[in-house]
């Protein structure tokens, strides 16, 4: 252990911290990004997490882990595989140490790994024994025995100790990055200011683990990642969830009306329904309901009622709300659904992420019912996205599926801080007093309705789920009319097609051999998987798609300048499945992924590679 | 609080009505009608909103806002409304399918809650739409469709179940009682928070006489007992029944001026006691032993959902730091790249 230092300077790292859930990895990681961050790196993330709050301790289901992936560059994607990983027990090594570079440096506290912990993690010998870690650079710390002497004149309990030694393994790394260990110490100062105690034992094992990582030599290799050179401004670090509320607000600030989401708790959307909550000093008015069908139609009562209205939720809360969106499309009021993609079918895996839930937005109702849906792209758009979800809603007076997922949900990135007087105006379409209202006349350009809202005087009508009268709203069983309605309502949803912008390449725009094609959340990992391919002198351009119906214009034009086109998604098909029914002309092949993880860039090329030849 | 002359005819729409001939949903939009002219308020601020069934049509025949929604959900959905738009008079319309079946969840929920609302509860004991299958209040034993040997499940009773959700607010009526039915709803719709009035409703087709133990003439007076607030609970046809409670603490009929009760033995009704004890056993009272409590059962003040929210938003909006969307975007930890 007293080789010594040798610092490598490096474009980007990855460093994935793991423990069991209770050991306060994804506070460690975040601490670790945030300061990353405000030294200047570009930075992305990606908590791996059990769905159990707290599964059996030492065991390989209740292993939390949390990737971040620092860079000089701009970095789109936690990374494939981690340079460093931090293991805080068996169960933890066994579960992370796929995700290991090979000479990765692993950092292990050697104090879990007990006979009864190394057993109850799957192993019947310690890795630490039977030569299976030989490839990789391991520095075994007695983290627990560190942490326990660093704090025994503390005063502090047993569990209170233990609680701190993710600081400890915090401060090392913060050592091998020549990081600053200040940003942490201010925030524990906040997060436990009532208790001063709890914030010092957590700054002392910081500051210990710093210490002890530059005293004894343990680190050989002392990582240097120069700040990335971004576009200049303010920034913050955003998660897509909170960045899904904020466009929310946004859009009912910008449309000058109050925010009402109704929704009912669910993984991994809830995160959305907490930053709302907060939000009552900007008049929104959050209603946890009873289900997921309550949440809608507490939304949809409310948008009735004039107010900007979302609910939100993920895919088993999307299925119970179907027969609301009908309402509501049939109705033509203003409605914005976030459905924050996970594993499925059922229950599937509530915590991990997929892209299984596009046809079930686009065509999971009953009838023939048409509604846009739009998906964002990184943690940060989810914003800009939801933002549009917003203006798409209230100015063609329609229903509006956002799609994020679990990976942009929770993932968090360094976020440019838009300009609210940057984004574009909403204009909604009020009836006032005097009109000649009639509930169903429409906008030429659009086919949009008009909106009067309960208490406008002399406008008084009725609406619902019965097949309207067109133009007088009143209730029609006339063959005719029913087929003008249906195509009515489908051609306002076309129409989306003129509002939103074109379509855009990434890498040679003009055509060429091969077009990859994505949506939503996969953006980073195909960005890159592009990006390194071109770099390789491959003919190789990305279309990613955030506007799935309708979508945008130049799509058809686009595809036809390729010889090859691949589909990339988190599913077994289904954006390649609604390109063949919109485009039969061309040939799609397919690049699929359930695991419930993203993509790695790695089998992105060797998949893409292998389709090429 | 007359602010505008209206009558009964202002709130009818130009719709024809469709409801079979007979039907006790006719006397209740009279009645609904002849309230929302007495109340006086503006007739745009009144929302009609109903789910489905035969008593869900209901705001296509009234002419002020109105939205026929979903199966089970106009309790939600009026909620929403009330939270959107607090000056609005929200009036629910549900049948004993659409609020006690399918929209269970939000009927229990909105009365918890105490959304300023009122649901108007037509209860027929039938599935009318659907052609004649039981409900959650047709009684036990009933032939029906789907029952074709009779049910063999215990009905709801909706008084009980709204003062089991913390109800603030429950009247029953008949649909054939324009005047009693007009004037509980004129204190349901003044009543803050969630008002639940359950209409006795006659479906002349699939379920005729399902109240008729209560309703017919020979003895609706023996089987009626009219609650108001303050006044003893006294009913039959010379005004010589009412109730006490017996030596076991349950309620009993007793006749006035026989075995020495007097009127001073009357128990006297008091619509709003906190305590829901004396309303339960009210609600629950069965024809031919007991008359059925009609009028205004129970009527207690506490805060609603939406004036709660309303003024949670005002005090957050006092003491906050962020004050629009900049401020927010802005606040916390930010760092300038230059």
């Amino acid at each position: 252990m007293s080789q010594e230092t040798k610092v490598i300077e490096k474009h980007d790292v990855v460093i994935r911290f793991s423990g069991d859930s209770g050991d306060g990895m994804q506070l460690t990681g975040q601490q670790f990004s945030d300061t990353a961050a405000l030294f200047g790196n570009d930075v992305a993330t990606f908590p791996d997490y059990p769905a159990e709050i707290r599964a059996p301790q030492g065991t390989v289901g209740g292993v939390s882990g949390f990737q971040v992936h620092i860079g000089e560059e701009q970095v789109k994607t936690p990374g494939d595989y981690a340079d460093v990983l931090v293991a805080m027990n068996p169960a933890a090594l066994k579960a992370n140490l796929r995700w290991a570079k090979k000479a990765a440096t692993v950092i292990l506290d050697v104090d879990a790994f007990t006979e009864k912990h190394v057993e109850r993690a799957g192993y019947t010998v310690s890795p630490l024994e039977d030569g299976s870690l030989a490839d990789y650079n391991v520095i075994p710390v007695k983290i627990t025995d560190l942490t326990i002497e660093a704090l025994k004149e503390s005063g502090l309990d047993q569990k209170s100790v233990l609680r701190c030694k993710n600081m400890f393994a915090l401060g090392m790394i913060y050592w091998m990055f020549e990081e600053s260990v200040e940003h942490t110490e201010a925030f524990f100062d906040i997060k436990f200011g009532k208790k001063p105690a709890i914030a010092s034992a957590n700054k002392l094992v910081l500051k210990a683990g710093f210490n002890y990582a530059a005293n004894v030599h343990a680190l050989a290799t002392h990582f240097k990642v120069a700040p990335a050179v971004i576009e200049k401004g303010k920034y913050r670090t955003i998660t897509g969830n909170k960045a899904t509320a904020w466009g929310l607000l946004a859009a009912a600030e910008k449309a000058g009306l109050p925010l009402f989401c109704g929704s009912y708790p669910i993984t991994p959307a809830t995160d959305i329904l907490h930053e709302l909550a907060l939000r009552r000093d900007l008049g929104a008015k959050t209603y946890q309901a009873e289900d997921e069908i309550g949440g809608i139609c507490t939304a949809i009562g409310a948008s009735y009622a004039g107010n900007f209205a979302c609910t939100t939720t993920s895919g088993p809360g999307l299925a119970l709300k179907s027969e609301a969106c009908g309402l509501a499309v049939m109705a033509e009021l203003p409605l914005v659904i976030v459905d924050v993609q996970r594993g499925g079918p059922s229950t599937g895996l509530p915590t991990k992420t997929e892209q299984s839930d596009l046809l079930q937005a686009l065509y999971g109702r009953n009838g023939e019912c048409p509604m846009p849906v739009i998906a964002a792209s990184t943690s940060g758009n989810c914003f800009d996205y939801a933002f549009m979800a917003g203006k798409i809603a209230l100015e063609h007076m329609t229903p509006v599926v956002l799609l994020t997922d679990g990976f942009l949900a929770n993932g968090a990135q360094p976020w440019l801080i838009p300009s609210m007087s940057n984004l574009p105006e909403i204009k909604l379409r009020l009836a006032k007093e005097g009109d000649d209202y009639k509930p169903y006349a429409r906008d030429p350009e659009t086919l949009a309705r008009t909106w009067a809202l309960p208490g406008t005087k002399g406008l008084e009508h009725r609406i619902g789920g019965l097949e309207k009268m067109n133009i007088t709203g009143t209730i029609s069983y006339v063959p005719e009319n029913h087929q003008v309605m249906t195509d009515l309502r489908e051609e306002k949803v076309a129409r989306i097609a003129d509002s939103i912008p074109e379509q855009e390449v990434f890498g040679n725009p003009e055509g060429g051999e091969v077009l990859v094609v994505g949506w939503g959340g996969t953006y980073g990992h195909l960005y890159t998987t592009v990006k390194e391919m071109r770099a390789e002198g491959k003919d190789v351009s990305l279309a990613h798609f955030n506007y799935i119906n309708p979508l945008p214009k130049n799509t058809e034009a686009i595809f036809a300048r390729y010889k090859k086109i691949i589909v990339c998604e988190l599913n077994l098909g289904q954006f390649a499945k609604y390109l063949k029914s919109k485009y039969p002309q061309f040939e799609y092949k397919q690049v699929n992924k359930v695991a419930g993880l993203p993509f790695t860039v790695v089998e992105l090329k060797e998949k893409i590679n292998a389709l090429m030849k | 609080m007359s602010e505008i002359n209206y009558t009964p005819k202002d709130f009818k729409s130009d719709q024809e009505i469709r409801w079979c001939p007979g039907c006790g949903d006719h006397g209740i939009i009279t009645s609904v009608q002849k309230a929302m002219a007495e109340l006086g308020y503006p007739k745009e601020s009144w929302a009609v909103i109903s789910g489905i069934g035969c008593s869900s049509r209901f705001p296509y025949y009234m002419n002020t806002y109105g939205f026929h929604t979903i199966h089970g959900r106009a309790a939600a959905i009026a909620s929403g409304a009330k939270n959107a738009n607090r000056k609005l008079n929200i009036l629910q319309i549900s049948g004993d399918g659409d609020a006690l079946a399918i929209g269970g969840n939000h009927f229990i929920h909105a009365i918890r809650r105490n959304v300023d609302i009122t649901i108007l509860l037509f209860n027929n004991e039938i599935y009318g739409l659907t052609k004649g299958q039981y409900s959650p209040t047709t009684k036990l034993g009933t032939k029906t469709k789907t029952s074709p040997y009779g049910t063999i499940e215990h009905p709801f009773n909706p008084g009980e179940l709204c003062i089991g959700a913390q109800g603030k607010f429950f009247a029953r009526s008949i649909d054939t009682n324009v005047g009693l039915t007009a004037e509980i709803l004129k204190s349901a719709v003044e009543h803050k928070g969630t008002a639940v009035v359950e209409v006795l409703q006659n479906c002349v087709i699939f379920a005729d006489g399902a109240h008729s133990a209560v309703t017919d003439k020979e003895f609706k007076e023996d089987r009626q007992l009219v609650l108001e607030h303050g006044k003893p609970m006294i009913f039959g046809k010379n005004k010589d029944k009412g109730l006490r409670f017996s030596s076991t603490g349950e309620l009993e009929v007793v006749e006035i001026g026989k075995n020495g009760v007097t009127e001073k033995d009357i128990l006297v009704h008091d619509a709003r006691n906190p305590n829901p004890f004396l309303h339960w056993m009210l609600v629950n009272m069965k024809a031919p032993e007991f008359p059925v409590a009609l009028g205004v059962i129970r009527e207690v003040e506490a805060h609603t959902y939406d004036e709660a929210l309303d003024e949670q938003i005002e005090e957050v909006k006092r003491i906050s730091k962020i004050h629009c969307m900049e401020d927010l975007l802005n606040s916390g930890d930010t760092w300038e790249v230059k």
